[in-house]
């Protein structure tokens, strides 16, 4: 993204840093004048979801501006922190050693740098096929057959999660719409933005008016209220954020609905996870959010979808 | 030392979990469970510098003395002492080495298992911990808990992946007096488990 000649970039990014300053502004004005024990945990759990926000921010735009190498090491990282935790997450046994090694090391990194070299085809099928295909007879090579099958789909589902999914995101760099040509950083930040943002929406609106719970069995926090409350003003911006994008403000709110409601979906997938290996958070990474899977989830769903959508429909 | 800690630390992402006792610079035995090569080097990296600086790793001479890297990693890098397993004789007692190096004021960390665990289960302790403890009664035992090291370097693999470990350190146990030394063991042998739930 070119920072010093184009206006609309200089606009994301200083939007960006005005909406993280009234957040902090605003968490500092309710932890003085906020009272009660409860009230504090939750102010205090506010802050530090921003504060890390601030650091997110600063290094997402820091990678976009670096340009499209940048961004796709970035994402490649991401990748790298989600399956870490991930597999972490997964009881893998020491048959899976081997295997796991071309997961984190060999197979992650290839994905990416197939985008990088823009060899879109091998990029789309690498991992559902190629990587699908060498993960069982890897393991196989290795010799341990206990639980095979559940060991050899764990594995695959942790890649095509946090590698192939997200991976999709920094490909949208490359979508050249008609008369939207070498603009993709910009179409990049809309996605982000808009699956961030309906997360951190439903998040508040949750915690203000919530009362019914969407799934409480899968995900105790999320509530109708947040549900409804989060999308639609979701939706509501990203419609008024159409310039960043190829798309007319009726289009972009029907994309910000799509985004949203596989984000959605795909916390809660990543929820169901998590609640059937008996924990909270992925991990601890990112303060006040719990670890870097915790932070993506609605983004590694929406992403293919987004990806998808945008090239079927404006650049033939 | 401070480069091989750290990035130790960011590729096994690994949580310190001070829950029975502070990182202080007293004077200490550190009692872990033992799963893997990783482990000393998890727990080691996770000690603040000041500690780390003054504390000394137990490894097992017949191994670590084994081929010329293993040799020097041990000796030269990471400065472990190493003790006999088999044929103890008076001139070679773990004891009388470890006990030399308390008495320089240092801190130690030790695997009482005397070797890693197949299965991840704690096995037995050995009995040196029980002598350090009568000797050395002043020293605080620190019970330690390494979780999935043991899937960072399983035993008979060389290449190490990316998991998050953590050490979670317990309440400091002390040698009670008249208590035998099969209670001790057993005695702090579950207070490594009981680590494992905190």
């Amino acid at each position: 993204m070119n920072l010093t000649g184009d206006p609309q970039a200089q606009l994301i990014i200083g939007g960006m840093l005005t909406i993280l300053c009234a957040a902090s502004l605003i968490g500092f004005i309710l932890s003085k004048t906020l009272k009660g024990q409860k009230n504090q945990e939750l102010v205090a759990n506010l802050n530090s979801r921003t504060n890390a926000w601030w650091v997110m921010v600063i290094v997402f735009f820091f990678a976009i501006v670096l340009g499209r190498k940048g961004s796709i090491i970035l994402f490649c990282m991401v990748s790298f922190l989600a399956l870490r935790e991930f597999i972490t997450l997964t009881p893998t046994t020491r048959g899976d050693h081997r295997v796991l090694f071309w997961v984190f090391f060999i197979l992650n990194p290839i994905q990416y740098f197939l985008l990088y070299i823009n060899w879109l085809p091998l990029f789309l099928i690498f991992i559902p096929v190629y990587a699908y295909l060498w993960i069982p007879i890897r393991n196989a090579i290795a010799g341990d057959t206990n639980d095979f099958l559940a060991r050899t789909a764990k594995i695959q589902w942790a890649l095509m999660v946090c590698v192939y999914f997200v991976s999709y995101a920094p490909a949208l760099l490359d979508v050249h719409a008609p008369g939207f040509e070498n603009q993709g950083a910009k179409l990049l930040c809309f996605f982000v933005f808009v699956v961030q943002i309906s997360d951190v929406l439903q998040y508040v609106f949750g915690k203000l008016f919530g009362k019914h719970k969407i799934a409480p069995n899968v995900s105790p926090n999320k509530t109708v209220e947040g549900f409804i409350g989060g999308i639609l003003s979701a939706v509501a911006l990203g419609s008024l954020l159409h310039w960043m994008t190829p798309f007319n403000p009726w289009q972009a709110a029907l994309m910000a609905l799509a985004i949203t409601l596989m984000g959605f979906a795909g916390g809660l997938v990543m929820s169901a996870i998590k609640r059937d290996r008996g924990v909270k958070d992925y991990g601890v990474l990112i303060p006040g959010h719990g670890g870097m899977m915790d932070r993506i989830d609605s983004l590694c769903f929406a992403a293919p979808i987004f990806y998808h959508l945008t090239r079927f429909f404006f650049v033939h | 030392m401070n480069v091989i800690a750290n990035s130790l630390q960011l590729f096994t992402g690994v949580q310190a979990r001070w829950t029975g006792c502070a990182p202080e610079p007293t004077q200490r035995i550190y009692f872990a469970n033992h799963t893997s090569h990783f482990d000393f080097l998890v727990l080691w990296s996770v000690l603040p510098e000041k500690l780390r600086t003054n504390t000394t790793a137990v490894g097992a001479a017949d191994y670590w003395m084994k081929g010329s890297l293993r040799r020097w990693l041990a000796l030269e890098v990471f400065k472990v002492a190493l003790i006999e397993r088999e044929n103890v004789t008076r001139k070679n007692n773990p004891i009388t080495q470890l006990k030399a190096v308390l008495d320089q004021g240092r801190s130690l960390i030790i695997f009482p298992e005397g070797g890693r665990s197949f299965d991840c289960k704690l096995q037995e302790f050995k009995s040196g911990i029980y002598y350090l403890a009568k000797t050395r009664t002043d020293v605080e035992l620190v019970p330690t808990f390494l979780d999935n090291c043991n899937r960072v370097l399983p035993k008979g693999e060389f290449i190490p992946l990316p998991m998050l470990c953590s050490v979670t350190f317990g309440k400091p146990i002390k040698l009670e007096a008249q208590e035998t030394k099969d209670a001790f063991l057993e005695r702090a042998r579950l207070a490594v488990e009981e680590c494992a739930r905190l």
